[in-house]
């Protein structure tokens, strides 16, 4: 325990385990570390995600946020550390999963949307056919049922259906996300990963796929762990929020604890920055 | 007894051009190929005296499997009489002392360029196929280390994306030559450029198909009696060439595979594209006594 | 009867870091309220009556104390209980009452207000024909039900946000000057819920810039005052 964190445990009553919530975590990561040659990507870090809740994970660049999101995503595998999901079939550490495990676990139950869309979309490929993709992977073998699912999964991310065969690249950055959304959604899966989806974007652009994403999880109830710098975007998307520094997460707690009463000195500066 | 008793005479070369360990490295790659249909074998690819890209890994297959009694034809595009076609045949039958042929119902071993002929091959019959690009992944993936994975995990999931973007753009699938098909149910290969009407040729055929390529050191095969499924969607069924109502414009003979033979008022006269099935049909209209074989389609439709 | 809730030794401090700072809030808070029962927190400005509220919510740590809630599940200790069971607590039993709305971008009113039905399971049309007759009651206009309270003035936001924060009843229910800036029949809308609310058995405490517009309502009152409290104080 570092100095800072038994200051925090001073200032303020130390929590009881969850006693109402009965539900297990859908998402359980204890004790990730990471390190990169010398660099200290993530220290010890642990998290849960219960079904239905938003997860925020704030930081600056370089904190080990996006690490982290990546290890959700089974892009990266730890040095050290575990991780559950609650999902039906599931069980021991997926980090030990081989290859084709992790890839039908994550086509299936874990959709991503990266900051950069190049990462998480085929450029040339038209936008219906990035969403049909991940159905094709799923077994989906029917043209019609491939368009019919990819408008859906179009319309949820309130994609304009008239351009849902151009290609990404002829597309704004929003409607690129609503694409990737598109695609990340359209397995319905258990968890929906978004590392920092609305940087880079006009305000209003964000305004917008943000009011997306929140529609989504209040009709859907998809659960979501989001990271982002951008702590507007934090406060309106997550129920809680975890802030990490330097690899280490320095504070947790329900989005509104965390804005008007930050805890740890940095977390009063990220706020107050802001703010 | 002497030295000289134990050895054979000295020869210019080995049997059949290539080394014996040249051979023998190609025998254990076809038979893997044939154990593992449709999964495609990396080997050394030897120097042969065409250039790459010209039929060498073709030849490599097929003067493995030459001896003296085979009878060897060479088929380019459906023709035995190009200039290719004529050297790779007459060079075979050179190193080995096989027979040349061009009549299909005759060859031990069918060495082809992308067309399979249309008189139904026999399971005494071997087909080899030259490949210039083995890996169906290609197009869709770059990088080759993930190709090889995406066939380590049966993940296809980017070639039907292909064919959905074919549709999506074209209203229906564009793909012509090289049509991907699924071997045994289990890897995905390209058939060689051969047409999309000669791909259900393989399908549970009798013969065995060799399929090399010589610059890309890569060769795979259909084993006799093996799925060879082309990749559809279970509503787009798969479509042929549309020349089953075409009529060869030397032969008469209708219901083949055609080319097309531009003419000088614009239209379009169409002829037979395996050359020598054409050639057969004509000596038989002028009287011959030809032994036609059984075909793979009959007015145009396949039969198995 | 057993109590909604059980305050005892309830105190909180800020602590800045960049002024290397603490700021005393109060200490030594203790009451039981039981259900519909109505208390008012009296004192000064800038004594700590919104902080206790927001303590009570959990929006603020305690430093020490105890919060017992009754539920039907046994009683759980707010200050330091798991932040998912506080969420959780949120959705069904607890409500708060600010001034102030976060509106979302394009997200209209009369969605806003429906949600915590949504949330309850409510389905869409039921949910959204009650979210209007709210908003009727509180006095929005009817043109402004489909539009985005982001571009609303002060005064309508903070209508849409009682109609939502009222709409569900909740067992205990924390408001925090919800009267300010409210015109005169929106407060009288405001009074009519309280005591609808207050007789179904929501157990609540408020913070009154004029308590006298729930003078009716109230059953007991604390004062707060700005030095710190000795012991407990009873009532």
């Amino acid at each position: 325990m570092t100095l800072q964190e038994l200051h925090i445990r001073a200032a303020a009553l130390q929590q009881l385990p969850p006693q109402l919530m009965t539900t297990p975590p859908l998402l359980t990561m204890t004790a990730i570390s990471k390190r990169y040659g010398d660099v200290t990507a993530l220290q010890d870090v642990s998290a849960k995600v219960y079904p239905g809740e938003v997860l925020g994970i704030v930081g600056e660049s370089g904190s080990g946020k996006s690490t982290l999101l990546r290890m959700m995503n089974l892009e990266d595998i730890p040095d050290e550390g575990d991780y559950r999901l609650d999902l039906p079939g599931l069980g021991g550490n997926l980090f030990h999963l081989d290859r084709l495990e992790r890839r039908m676990l994550c086509a299936r139950q874990i959709g991503i949307v990266y900051q950069n869309p190049h990462l998480g979309l085929l450029m040339n490929h038209s936008s219906s056919g990035n969403v049909a993709e991940r159905l094709l992977i799923a077994g989906e073998r029917s043209f019609e049922a491939l368009r019919a699912r990819a408008r859906d999964a179009l319309d949820a991310s309130e994609f304009p259906l008239a351009r849902m065969d151009a290609r990404p690249v002829e597309l704004s950055g929003g409607m690129q996300q609503r694409v990737q959304l598109a695609k990340a959604i359209a397995l319905e899966p258990a968890l929906l990963l978004l590392d920092e989806p609305t940087t880079g974007l006009d305000v209003s652009v964000q305004a917008l796929v943000l009011d997306t994403l929140k529609r989504l999880q209040r009709d859907r109830a998809i659960t979501m762990v989001i990271v982002s710098h951008d702590l507007g975007v934090i406060r309106t998307m997550a129920d809680r929020v975890m802030v990490m520094r330097r690899g280490s997460v320095v504070e947790e707690g329900l989005v509104d604890q965390i804005f008007q009463d930050p805890q740890h000195a940095y977390t009063q500066q990220l706020v107050h920055a802001k703010l | 007894m002497s030295l000289s008793n134990l050895t054979r005479p000295w020869e210019a070369f080995s049997y059949g051009f290539l080394d014996a360990s040249a051979k023998r490295e190609m025998r254990r790659k076809m038979l893997k190929a044939i154990a593992v249909p449709g999964c495609q074998m990396p080997y050394a690819s030897r120097e042969v005296p065409i250039a790459r890209g010209w039929g060498t890994g073709g030849l490599q297959v097929t003067l493995t499997l030459i001896k003296p009694s085979s009878s060897i034809k060479v088929i380019d595009q459906g023709a035995d009489d190009g200039v290719n076609a004529a050297s790779i045949r007459r060079f075979i039958a050179r190193v080995s002392g096989a027979a040349e042929t061009m009549d299909t119902l005759e060859a031990s071993i069918l060495q082809s360029r992308h067309r399979i002929p249309e008189e139904k091959l026999r399971d005494d019959q071997i087909l080899v196929l030259q490949v210039p690009n083995p890996e169906p992944l290609r197009p869709v993936e770059p990088n080759m280390s993930a190709a090889r994975e995406m066939h380590a995990d049966a993940d296809y999931s980017r070639l039907w994306l292909t064919l959905y973007e074919q549709i999506v753009r074209s209203g229906r699938i564009m793909q012509g030559a090289a049509y991907p098909a699924l071997v045994n149910g289990r890897h995905v290969m390209t058939p060689s450029p051969i047409p999309r009407w000669d791909v259900p040729k393989l399908h549970m055929a009798r013969h065995l198909t060799f399929l090399s390529a010589g610059r890309e050191k890569r060769l795979f095969a259909v084993p006799p009696f093996t799925r060879v499924e082309p990749l559809v969607f279970s509503d787009v069924p798969y479509k042929v060439e549309d020349h089953a109502s075409l009529t060869c414009d030397r032969s008469g003979v209708k219901g083949y595979f055609m080319n097309e033979i531009p003419k000088d008022d614009g239209t379009s006269a169409h002829e037979l594209s395996d050359s020598q099935f054409g050639v057969k049909a004509i000596r038989r209209n002028e009287g011959e006594t030809v032994a036609i074989g059984d075909t793979w389609y009959k007015n145009g439709t396949f039969t198995q | 009867m057993q109590p909604v809730l059980h305050v005892e030794g309830l105190a909180k401090t800020f602590h800045m870091h960049h002024l290397d700072q603490r700021l005393h809030a109060f200490s030594g808070i203790g009451f039981t309220l039981h259900a519909g029962e109505f208390l008012l927190l009296k004192g000064a400005n800038g004594v700590g009556k919104s902080t206790l509220l927001r303590t009570l919510y959990r929006s603020y740590l305690p430093r020490s104390g105890h919060v017992w809630y009754h539920t039907a599940e046994g009683r759980i200790d707010l200050a330091r209980a798991a932040d998912v069971d506080i969420a959780l607590l949120r959705r069904r039993e607890i409500g708060f009452v600010t001034q102030f709305l976060i509106a979302r971008p394009r997200v209209a009113a009369e969605e806003i207000v429906a949600e915590p039905l949504r949330q309850a399971g409510i389905a869409q049309p039921e949910a959204l024909s009650e979210a209007r007759r709210w908003l009727e009651e509180f006095g929005v206009k009817r043109d402004l039900w489909r539009a985005y309270p982001t571009t609303f003035s002060g005064g309508e936001q903070q209508k849409v946000n009682l109609a939502r924060a009222l709409i569900l009843p909740q067992r205990l229910l924390l408001l925090d000057e919800p009267t300010a800036s409210l015109d005169v029949n929106a407060r009288a809308a405001l009074v009519r819920r309280l005591a609808d609310l207050k007789a179904q058995g929501v157990a609540m405490i408020g913070v009154f810039h004029h308590p006298g517009d729930v003078a009716g309502l109230v059953d007991r009152d604390i004062e707060l005052k700005s030095e710190e409290i000795d012991g407990h104080v009873d009532i």
